[in-house]
C-alpha cells in the first residue's frame, strides 16, 4: 500500500493516464469524423438529410453504404461540389452536377468503375468486372437498350445510398433475399402487364424444396432465382439447356438421365429435361409416389399401360417400395427394442446405411435401368436385414434379462419366505 | 460350523465381548417403529453403491474423450454391465430418497433431542455428502443432460456472494465446464467424498450405538407412566433379520428397475451446442431449482438468484442446528413440528411443481 | 445365529424353515454373484477407447483407393493415396449427411448427393458443403491401420 505514496512511481502513472485520455479523445474524434463522409465536409447530406423522400438521404443511411466506406461520396456519382453551402454552387453545371441519374444511364454509370479492372483492383481485386457486359446480354439489359425503363437496373436490386455487399444478410441480393427482390417486380401483375410472362414464379418457388432449404435450414448453397437464371445476365436458361443448370449440383442424376432413353426422347419432343417431371419453380420434395403407375406418378403423363416405359416404371416402383417397407419394418423393430431400454446404436448405424442406399436408389432411377436400380435396392435390403437381426437380438436380450430377473426374484422370494418363517419360529415364546 | 468360527475369533479377539453391546441393543416397539428401518436401508443402499461403483471403476474412463464411450461400452459390451450400471444409477436415487426420508422421520420423531444432537449433525452432514455424491456422479457419463445440469448447478454456486466465484472455479477446475471438471468430479466422487463419508458414517453409527435407539416423546411419556406397557425387540437377531428382509426386497426392486427400466445413455455432451430447452436438474435438486426460478430477478436491491441461494444456505444452517433450538418443552415441540410440516410440504410441493413445469 | 430352543415348534417345521432359508439364501447369493462374476471377465472385444478404431489391415487397399469403416456409430473414410499415404476423415457429408466417397479419377473426396467436393485434408473445396470433414489421424501398428480422433482439451 505504501507504493501509492511513492511519488517517483505515481508521477509516471499520472502521465500514462493523461496519454491514455488523449489517445481516447483522438480516437473518438476519428470515429466521429468517419461517420461523416471520409474526413471531408459533405454539404449534400447536410441538406438532403432534412428533406422528405425520395430526396432524403441521411448520414446514418449513407454510412452503411459500401462505396461510402471505401471513400467515395455523393459527387462520385452525382457530380457537384460537396464543399459548397450554396445550392447553386454545389449543384451547378460548373461543378459538373448530374442531378438524378436517368434510369437508362445507370448501368453505364456503375460500369464506369465496376468494369474498369485496373480501378477495381485498387479496392477489391477479387471482384468480377464483367457485370455490365453480362447485363447487356440479359433480358433486362436488352429491353433497357430499346428504351424500356420499366426493367431492373443496378440500383433496383442492389439498393442505392445504403448499398451493402451481397454477403451482408441485409443486402437485397444476399442469397436468402434474392427471390424476394426479384419478386418485387416479377410478382407484380401491374408491373409485368406489358411483358406477357407469368407472375406466379415467386409463389411457386416459395413452395419448393430449394426455398425451404434456403430459408428454413439456412443452406446458402440452395438455388435462388439468380443461381439458375444468372444474376447480371439474367435470362431463362432455355428448354434445351436447362438440365445443364440443374446438373451443376445434381450431377449424378443428370449423368444418368443423359445416358437414359429419355434424353433423346425428350430432345425430340422439345421437352425441357429435368423440368418435365420436376417443374422449374415449384420444385417440391420428391416422393416415391412420383415413380410408378399409380396416382401422382409423373411417368403416367406420357406412358400408358402395355408400353416398355410403363413396365419399367412399375418394376422400379415395386423395388423401391420393397426397400422402403423393409426399412420401415426394421425401424419399427429397432425402436421397439429401444423403447424397452435396450441399446441399439449398432442397429441404428445399419439403418443409416439403409437411408444411404435408398437415396442412391432414388437417384439411379433416372437411368431408367431396372437392373441398376435393383443393385442398389439389394444392397439396401442387406442393411435392413442386418438391422432387423440387430433389432431381434436386442429384443431377445431384453427377454433374457426379464427371465433372469424372474429367476432372481424367485430366489429373493424364497429367501423372504425363509426369513419370515425363521423369524416367526425364533419369536414363538 | 458357525460355532467353530465364533470360538476361533473369540479366543483371539474377544469376539463375544465385542459383540456383547450388539446383543444387548434393543429396538423400542411402538406405532412408529416402522420408521426405524430407514436408516439401515440408507446404509444398505450406500453399500450397494460402493460395490457397484467399484465394479464400474473396472471399465469406466474419466476423460471427456472416453467417458461416454466407456459407459456405452459397459452398457452394451460388458457382460451384465447394463445391470451393474443401472443398479448404480437407480440405487443412487433410492438412497437419496431414503436419506431424506430417514432425516425427516428422525425430525418428526424428535430423535435429535439431547443427548443425540451430534448424531443429528453428523447425519445432516452425511446428507449433504450424499447430495454431493449425486451431483458429482451425475456428470460422469458425460452426456448432454449431465453436462448442462452441471453447468447450471455450478453457475448457481457461483452466485454466492464473496466466495461463490472461487468455489465455482474450484468445482469446475476452471472457468467453464470441461474435461477438467470431469476429472475433478471423478476424484470427488470416488476418493474425496467416500473418504469423508466413511469417517462421518463411522461416527454416526458409533453415536447411535452409544446412545441406543430413541423413542418419540409421547411414547417415552407413556412408558414412564406405565412401565408395564413398554415393549422392545432385540436388535440382534430379530430386528436385523427383519432389516435383512427389507434389504432383500430392495434388491428385488433394484433388479426389476434395472431390467425393465434401464438407465438411459443419452447423447454424448457437446460443449459447443446450445443447452436443450427446459433443462432441469435431477429430482432431488428440483425444489431448490424451482424456487430460484420463481424468485423475481430483483428483490429490492438484491439480485433474486443470490437471495435465493443465501436463503437456502441459511435454511440449511438452521436445519443443521435444529437440535439446539429444541429445548424439550411443549413450545419447542410445536414450533419444530410446525417448521417440519412446512419444510416437508414445501419440498414435496416444489419438487412436484418443478417436475410438471415446462 | 443363535438357535433358541422352542419346544412348541416341531422339529419338522424348523427343519423346513432352515431348509427354505438356506436354499433361498444360496439361490439369491448365486443370482447376485453370477452376474458380478461374469462382469469381471473382460469382453472379447476390447474397448480401444472412444477415439480409436482399427480401420483395416495393411495391404487391404490398393494405392489410389478407399474404404468406408465404422468409427463409433458413424462412417469414416480411409484413403490410400497414389503416393502410398493413408488419409482418414469423417465420411458424413457436412451438407445433408450423405456418405461421401473417394474419387480415384479426381483424387478428391466427393459427395454424390449434391456434387460436394473435399480435398484429402477434409477441407470443403466446392459445392454446397458448408464445413470441412473432421480429419482423423492414421497410425500403422504392426499390420493394423489405426484411425484416431484428435484429442479434446
Amino acid at each position: 500500500m505504501d507504493m501509492w505514496r511513492n511519488k517517483r512511481l505515481t508521477r509516471p502513472l499520472w502521465l500514462l493516464l493523461l496519454l491514455c485520455g488523449a489517445a481516447g479523445a483522438a480516437f473518438a474524434d476519428a470515429q466521429n469524423a468517419n461517420s461523416q463522409n471520409a474526413a471531408s465536409p459533405n454539404t449534400c447530406v447536410d441538406c438532403h438529410s432534412a428533406m422528405d423522400a425520395p430526396l432524403k438521404v441521411t448520414a446514418e443511411q449513407f454510412a452503411q453504404d459500401i462505396h461510402a466506406q471505401r471513400g467515395l461520396g455523393c459527387v462520385s456519382c452525382h457530380g457537384g461540389d460537396a464543399s459548397k453551402d450554396d445550392p447553386d454552387e454545389a449543384m451547378g453545371k460548373a461543378a459538373g452536377f448530374r442531378g438524378k441519374i436517368k434510369r437508362t444511364d445507370i448501368p453505364a454509370l456503375c460500369g464506369k468503375c465496376h468494369s474498369d479492372a485496373a480501378y477495381m483492383r485498387q479496392h477489391n481485386p477479387s471482384l468480377r468486372t464483367d457485370q455490365l457486359s453480362q447485363y447487356q446480354t440479359s433480358v433486362h439489359g436488352k429491353l433497357l437498350a430499346k428504351g424500356d425503363t420499366n426493367v431492373a437496373v443496378c440500383v433496383d436490386c442492389h439498393g442505392v445510398h445504403d448499398l451493402r455487399p451481397p454477403k451482408d444478410p441485409r443486402s437485397p441480393v444476399y442469397p436468402a433475399n434474392v427471390a424476394a427482390t426479384c419478386a418485387h417486380c416479377h410478382a407484380d401483375p401491374n408491373h409485368m402487364k406489358a411483358y406477357k410472362i407469368p407472375t406466379d414464379q415467386f409463389e411457386k418457388y416459395k413452395a419448393s424444396a430449394h426455398y425451404e432449404a434456403l430459408t428454413v435450414r439456412g443452406d446458402l448453397s440452395a438455388p435462388n432465382c439468380a443461381t439458375c437464371h444468372g444474376n447480371h445476365g439474367a435470362a431463362p436458361p432455355g428448354v434445351d439447356t436447362v438440365q445443364n443448370v440443374c446438373s451443376t449440383c445434381h450431377v449424378f442424376q443428370a449423368q444418368l438421365f443423359a445416358s437414359s432413353p429419355h434424353k433423346a426422347a425428350f430432345q425430340a419432343a422439345s421437352m425441357p429435361g429435368c423440368i418435365t417431371c420436376h417443374s422449374n419453380h415449384k420444385i417440391v420434395h420428391t416422393s416415391d409416389a412420383m415413380l410408378g403407375t399409380g396416382k401422382g406418378s409423373v411417368c403416367m403423363d406420357c406412358h400408358s399401360e402395355g408400353d416398355a416405359g410403363y413396365k419399367a416404371a412399375a418394376e422400379m416402383a415395386q423395388q423401391l417400395g420393397q426397400l422402403t417397407a423393409d426399412a420401415k419394418n426394421a425401424d419399427e423393430l429397432v425402436t421397439k427394442a429401444q423403447d424397452s431400454g435396450m441399446e441399439v446404436s449398432e442397429a441404428r448405424t445399419e439403418l443409416d446405411q439403409t437411408r444411404d442406399s435408398l437415396t442412391k436408389a432414388r437417384v439411379t432411377i433416372h437411368s431408367l435401368d431396372v437392373a441398376r436400380v435393383n443393385q442398389d435396392v439389394q444392397a439396401g435390403l442387406k442393411t435392413t436385414a442386418k438391422a432387423q437381426q440387430e433389432g431381434k437380438a436386442a429384443l431377445a436380450e431384453r427377454d433374457f434379462r426379464r427371465k433372469g430377473l424372474g429367476l432372481a426374484l424367485i430366489a429373493i422370494l424364497i429367501m423372504l419366505v425363509g426369513l419370515g418363517m425363521y423369524i416367526r419360529q425364533i419369536e414363538k415364546s | 460350523m458357525l460355532n467353530v468360527i465364533r470360538k476361533w475369533l473369540d479366543e483371539r479377539f474377544g469376539w463375544e465381548e465385542l459383540m456383547a453391546p450388539l446383543r444387548h441393543k434393543k429396538v423400542p416397539l411402538h406405532k412408529f417403529s416402522a420408521w426405524y428401518f430407514l436408516g439401515g436401508m440408507t446404509l444398505f443402499l450406500f453399500g450397494i453403491q460402493v460395490v457397484t461403483g467399484i465394479l464400474l471403476l473396472l471399465y469406466y474412463r474419466p476423460s471427456a474423450n472416453e467417458a461416454f464411450e466407456s459407459v456405452q461400452y459397459i452398457m452394451t459390451r460388458v457382460q451384465f454391465g447394463w445391470l451393474i450400471r443401472s443398479i448404480h444409477s437407480w440405487s443412487a436415487n433410492l438412497m437419496i430418497f431414503f436419506a431424506f426420508a430417514h432425516m425427516f422421520s428422525v425430525a418428526f420423531l424428535r430423535a435429535y433431542r439431547k443427548p443425540r444432537e451430534l448424531t443429528w449433525v453428523s447425519g445432516m452432514l452425511l446428507l449433504f455428502l450424499v447430495l454431493g455424491f449425486g451431483f458429482s456422479g451425475y456428470l460422469l457419463p458425460w452426456n448432454t443432460l449431465a453436462f448442462f445440469a452441471t453447468k447450471v448447478g455450478t453457475e448457481i454456486t457461483g452466485q454466492v456472494p464473496l466466495i461463490g466465484r472461487q468455489t465455482m472455479v474450484f468445482l469446475r477446475g476452471g472457468e467453464e465446464v470441461t474435461g477438467a471438471t470431469l476429472t475433478r468430479f471423478f476424484g470427488f466422487h470416488v476418493a474425496l467424498l467416500p473418504g469423508i463419508t466413511t469417517v462421518l458414517l463411522l461416527l454416526h453409527i458409533a453415536l447411535i450405538q452409544r446412545f441406543g435407539m430413541s423413542a418419540p416423546p409421547s411414547v417415552e411419556a407413556e412408558w414412564a407412566a406405565h412401565p408395564e406397557k413398554k415393549r422392545e425387540m432385540s436388535f440382534f437377531p430379530n430386528f436385523m433379520l427383519r432389516e435383512l428382509m427389507a434389504w432383500y426386497i430392495a434388491l428385488g426392486i433394484l433388479g426389476a428397475l434395472a431390467a425393465i427400466a434401464p438407465w438411459e445413455l443419452g447423447a454424448k455432451a457437446d460443449p459447443f451446442a446450445a443447452a436443450p430447452a427446459g433443462i432441469k436438474p435431477e429430482w432431488y435438486f428440483l425444489f431448490m431449482f424451482q424456487t430460484l426460478k420463481l424468485i423475481p430477478a430483483k428483490v429490492g436491491f438484491i439480485d433474486g438468484e443470490i437471495l435465493g441461494v443465501l436463503l437456502f444456505g441459511l435454511a440449511g444452517l438452521l436445519w443443521l442446528l435444529l437440535p439446539f433450538f429444541d429445548r424439550g418443552d411443549k413450545r419447542s415441540a410445536r414450533w419444530t413440528m410446525g417448521a417440519l410440516v412446512f419444510v416437508v410440504a414445501y419440498v414435496v410441493a416444489m419438487t412436484v411443481y418443478g417436475h410438471v413445469a415446462k | 445365529m443363535e438357535m433358541q430352543e422352542h419346544p412348541e415348534v416341531q422339529p419338522g417345521r424348523r427343519r423346513l424353515a432352515q431348509f427354505i432359508l438356506g436354499g433361498g439364501f444360496l439361490a439369491s447369493v448365486i443370482s447376485f454373484l453370477y452376474p458380478v462374476l461374469r462382469y469381471l471377465v473382460p469382453p472379447i472385444l476390447p474397448d480401444l477407447g472412444g477415439d480409436e478404431v482399427v480401420a483395416g489391415k495393411v495391404g487391404e487397399l490398393k494405392p489410389n483407393s478407399y474404404k468406408i469403416f465404422r468409427f463409433g456409430s458413424h462412417p469414416g473414410l480411409l484413403v490410400y493415396t497414389a503416393d502410398n499415404q493413408y488419409r482418414a476423415m469423417s465420411a458424413t457429408c457436412t451438407h445433408l449427411s450423405c456418405t461421401v466417397q473417394y474419387r480415384s479419377d479426381l483424387r478428391e473426396v466427393w459427395c454424390a448427393c449434391h456434387n460436394g467436393m473435399y480435398d484429402l485434408n477434409g477441407r470443403n473445396i466446392s459445392g454446397p458443403p458448408p464445413r470441412p470433414l473432421d480429419a482423423y489421424q492414421v497410425h500403422v501398428r504392426g499390420d493394423e491401420i489405426i484411425v484416431s480422433r484428435k484429442r479434446e482439451a
